[in-house]
């Protein structure tokens, strides 16, 4: 589904991504982990089109260039990011703002719009699975929403535009224990064959939910070592020094 | 309608117009020019009593001795008032297109966009169908019920005839002929325009509107306005030109009236869409406007809800003077600025008697190279005690190459006052904007709505239908703003 060679990003002298490589298949959940300023959510950036500049090296989705489409065009194509910093947009209700996207994306299938009544019926009950109260829906996109209710209000969007691709940028971070049990189930209630998952993490917890297929480790731009789920509780354990020593000697095996 | 009968009617109107050229133009269109002859001759043409011919000369003189106001934020080459015409018939079939095939296409895209059927699209462009969209008799099909209630809607001149006792009493004890430079001239030569009276204690049945008489008039260079609303009455008003109006004439100086007796209500709205010249900021109206109204009773309520997407320059303060003790005042305006719009536009409140309250909620959004001023005075006069006020005016600028400015004026003469005032000016932010993108939405989509958030205060005002249009204006307005 999404195909990653050589990716590269340089603002001005400063290598941000230098050289990633990753490949993620449909029905595959994926989780990316890295110490701060590693160029997490700036993969996610060049993936849905916010960084458009000074980037080389080839991203395919679908059978797209992604790096053609407009960032619009991406989204309508199925890719949806949960952002880390959800953006608020004083005065814009809620709701409306789903309903306009949600339409956006019936309009590029060839859909009518949406029928009110189904759609109130549909989003109500994804609240309910995300334990979101309903006046939520009628306040202004993230306006004076805790950290923890944008994390929320991002993932219940993203149940309702059923995306091929998410991107899940530090979802977990902000949430409380009982949320984060909560949105995982909301994650996985879309998760399918049909589609992937990519999800950016500091902890390993929302792992034990969301069960990722593969793990990878992120520094300084790059991907330096994948591994299956058991990754993250190794990096927990053993720090990010691990990975760099695993580099320096990359005949060590870790147990 | 349907459009072969569309076409009829527009063969039967174009072969109208080659009977009838030379003497339309011959009899309805004075000379260019204005001196004491012209106001007189404009009175006669329309059949005015004496004191109606007085009042325009005596305003005439004082306009002669006013000298035209200078801004600092408002930039234009001085109109020659000598080189217009001051008295022409709704504009002769001559100068009308004569189907849509003749009028300008990308008016027609807009009209598309705003979703306005093809019958009254033809209406909007002037095309010469008034023979059957007559908006009078569309204001007919409601006289009866506005009659059962006792409430009076009819044309200013109508109202001149009919009426008398009523435009004599009122006329001018709001805006007085001598208010302003344009409101002097305004009332020398007014054309034509509206008059309301609502009875005491009547409810007005249903919102009254010159949506359709001053499109289908097609011009209204000096209009004038008067509603009376007499003890413990209500009635909302609209006034609307919803869409883009392509005119050779550039000045429009309007005048409007408002008198609120004791208990009575008047909400005034107006969505403004002149044409606000090309992208190089050729040609587009020049709308001076005087609006004021008055609470003269106690508890009596004014409130102006003004959405501002048109013209080259707007220059308008609607204001009100309240007089009755517990009277209030309210103003909420949305003014858009794009390619080369200049606008000036604000209140201005009075406060004369004691607990009046008034709220001021102005929103300007400049795009482009558009310069939007906000220019409000709050006085409280020494009676006013326990006066209060709220000002917010909030700016949102798109680009580097526009304007916002903020000119609060604020005179307290009792100490018992409270004047609240607040002011932010901001930019619209690549994150909302990418934000909104990557929920699918187009650039052009995405600037609209964080717009019209930005403008929610003021839309909730507005009556429904109107809420809906001025939303879609402020996007087709914006379109090409950003990126
Ligand atoms: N537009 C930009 N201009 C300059 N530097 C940038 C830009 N965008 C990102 N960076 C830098 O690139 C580096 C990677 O940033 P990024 O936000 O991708 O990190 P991250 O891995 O998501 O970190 P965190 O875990 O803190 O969210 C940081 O050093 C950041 O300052
Ligand atoms: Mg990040």
């Amino acid at each position: 589904m999404l195909s990653i060679r050589n990716l590269k990003v340089e603002i001005g002298d400063k290598k941000i991504l230098n050289g990633i490589d990753l490949s993620v298949n449909a029905g595959e959940i994926h989780a990316i982990m890295g110490p701060n300023g590693s160029g997490k959510s700036t993969l996610a950036n060049v993936i849905t089109g916010k960084m458009e500049e000074d980037i080389s090296g080839t991203v395919e989705y679908q059978g797209y260039d992604l790096l053609e489409l407009d960032p619009e065009e991406r989204a309508r194509e199925g890719i949806f990011l949960a952002f880390q910093h959800p953006t608020e947009i004083p005065g814009v209700n809620n709701i409306y703002l789903i309903k306009a996207a949600v339409n956006a994306m019936r309009k590029h299938r060839g859909e009518a719009e949406v029928d009110a009544i189904d759609f109130l019926k549909l989003i109500r009950a994804k609240m309910k699975l995300l334990e979101i109260n309903e006046s939520f829906l009628y306040r202004s996109v993230n306006d004076g929403f805790s950290g923890g209710e944008k994390k929320r209000n991002e993932i219940l969007q993203m149940l309702m535009l059923e995306p091929q691709l998410a991107l899940l940028d530090e979802t977990d971070s902000g949430l409380d224990i009982d949320a984060l049990k909560v949105v995982s189930r909301g994650v996985n209630s879309l998760a399918d064959d049909g589609r992937a998952i990519i999800i950016v993490t500091h902890f390993p917890r929302i792992l034990e939910y969301i069960v990722p297929d593969r793990v990878h480790v992120m520094l300084n731009g790059k991907i330096v070592h994948s591994g299956d789920k058991n990754t993250a509780h190794d990096l927990e354990k053993y720090g990010y020094t691990w990975v760099t020593e695993r580099i320096n000697n990359p005949t060590e095996a870790v147990a | 309608m349907n459009t072969s009968t569309a076409q009829d009617i527009s063969e039967f109107v174009g072969r109208e117009y080659k009977e009838g050229f030379t003497t339309d133009i011959e009899s309805d269109t004075f000379p260019p020019g204005l001196d004491e002859d012209v106001v007189i001759a404009l009175s006669k043409k329309k059949n005015e009593p004496r004191f109606m011919t007085d009042w325009r000369l005596k305003a005439f003189a004082r306009w002669k001795k006013m000298q035209e106001p200078v801004w600092a934020h408002v930039n234009y080459t001085p109109i020659d008032y000598q080189s217009i015409s001051y008295y022409s018939a709704p504009k002769s079939d001559a100068d009308r297109p004569k189907s849509l095939d003749e009028v300008d296409p990308k008016l027609l895209e807009t009209y598309e966009k705003l979703g306005i059927p093809l019958s009254e699209q033809k209406m909007l462009a002037g095309v010469a169908v008034d023979a059957v969209f007559d908006s009078v008799s569309v204001a007919t099909t409601f006289k009866k019920t506005l009659a059962d209630a006792g409430v009076i809607f009819c044309s200013f001149s109508e109202a001149v005839q009919e009426y008398p006792e009523l435009v004599k009493k009122y006329l001018g004890s709001v805006v007085p002929s001598g208010d302003n430079f344009f409101a002097a001239l305004n009332s020398a030569v007014f054309s034509d325009g509206s008059f309301v009276y609502i009875p005491k204690g009547v409810r007005c049945p249903m919102e009254l509107s010159t949506y359709f008489r001053i499109n289908a008039m097609n011009t209204g260079q000096f209009e004038r306005t008067l509603i009376v609303a007499e003890e413990g009455s209500y009635v909302s008003y609209l006034e609307g030109c919803t869409a883009p109006m392509r005119d050779e004439n550039q000045l429009h100086a309007a005048v409007v009236e408002l008198v609120a007796m004791k208990d009575a209500e008047i909400k005034y709205s107006t969505v403004q869409n002149w044409y606000p010249g090309d992208e190089e900021g050729r040609g587009g109206i020049y709308n001076f406007v005087t609006k004021r109204g008055a609470c003269r009773g106690d508890n009596a309520k004014i409130s102006w809800t003004q959405v501002e997407t048109g013209s080259a320059i707007t220059w308008k303060y609607p204001s009100v003077m309240l007089e009755g003790d517990r009277s209030i005042g309210e103003f909420y305006s949305v003014a858009l600025t794009n390619n080369y719009q200049q606008a000036d536009t604000g209140t201005k409140m009075v406060h004369i008697g004691k607990d009046t309250s008034s709220t001021i909620i102005s929103k300007g959004v400049s795009a482009g190279k558009g310069q939007n001023s906000y220019r409000g005075l709050v006085r409280i006069l020494k009676g006013a005690a326990n006066a209060r006020n709220y000002s917010q005016c909030d700016s949102l600028l798109m680009g580097d190459k526009c304007g916002a400015h903020t000119f609060p004026y604020i005179e307290v003469k009792n100490p018992s006052a409270k004047v609240e005032h607040e002011a932010t000016t901001s930019r619209i932010s690549e994150d909302q904007l990418f934000y909104c993108k990557q929920r699918g939405l187009s650039e052009e989509d995405s600037v609209s709505m964080i717009v019209n958030g930005f403008c929610k205060e003021v839309f909730k005002e507005l009556p429904m239908e109107f809420a809906v249009e001025a939303q879609k204006l402020l996007g087709i307005s914006l379109e090409g703003a950003v990126g």
